[in-house]
């Protein structure tokens, strides 16, 4: 199977099989996983630190720079990483041409719509008074 | 072509449930909660950059029944899909296939996992009393 005889010299070059598409969605599922891992992990103690803090603290802490930075990596990790993940459950379950187009357009849309909204109010707090 | 006659493959009457397939729905199950529980994440920051109304609002609903329920479950799926992601991006590498190793693997997540959980709540809820 993996002497490529049954295909075509240009398909074995161009390398897609039979989805017509390559490695990107594996390799940005995997790569973006990997940053999560880190980041995650300093997330959730982060926010156990932040457990019963008033605004003002929050505030303060989300304007130091490596906060604010890590969680827009944060964000756009998550977001990212939802995407890639969501696409191959709506691909899998989503039946009709129309249908799982619509809902895969929505969905990512809708990823990065609550990612800009995030960074967004982070850059607010970050450079606000 | 007509595909309701056919029949189901696994068959779901019969089916006998194993922890490795268990595990596999879930990491997605989890997956698509998460997804949803970022919007939590953005709620949050949101509230926090629009002032203090908002930023108390959130906080209320967090500190509720209702709030603490979404947080324990996201949590929970949180670590979960943090350390079932570990084991897939193990197996990426070509390791861990044999049986008996995904078994092994396959417990580990759910220890670690729980155990990681009521750390969090621990954790926090010191914090919370403080």
């Amino acid at each position: 199977m993996a002497n490529g005889q049954m295909r075509s010299p240009l398909g074995r070059a161009i390398g897609l099989g039979s989805a017509k598409e390559g490695v990107e969605h594996w390799w940005r599922q995997r790569v973006t996983a990997l940053v999560l891992v880190p980041l995650t992990l300093w997330f959730v103690i982060a926010v156990i630190g932040l457990v019963g803090a008033d605004r003002a603290v929050f505030v303060a802490w989300v304007k130091s720079p490596g906060p604010a930075l890590l969680l827009i990596l944060l964000l756009v990790a998550t977001f990212y990483h939802a995407a890639l993940g969501l696409q191959v459950v709506i691909e899998d379950y989503v039946h009709g041409n129309a249908m799982r187009l619509g809902t895969l357009i929505v969905m990512r849309l809708l990823c990065i719509a609550f990612a800009v909204r995030g960074i967004y109010a982070v850059l607010t707090i970050a450079f606000g008074a | 072509m007509t595909s309701d006659q056919r029949p189901l493959s696994p068959h779901l009457q019969v089916y006998r449930w194993q922890l490795t397939s268990v595990m596999s729905i879930l990491h997605r199950v989890a997956g698509i909660a998460l997804s949803f529980g970022s919007i939590l994440l953005v709620w949050w920051l949101g509230a926090a950059a629009d002032g203090p109304g908002p930023y108390a609002a959130v906080q209320n609903f967090l500190g509720s029944w209702l709030g603490l329920l979404l947080l324990f479950g996201w949590s929970a799926a949180l670590f979960y899909h943090l350390c079932n992601g570990i084991r897939h991006l193990w197996w990426d590498t070509g390791n861990g296939f044999e049986l008996k190793t995904a078994y092994a693997t396959g417990w580990a997540v759910v220890i670690v996992a729980a155990v990681l959980t009521i750390i969090a709540w621990i954790a926090g809820l010191h914090g919370w009393s403080r």
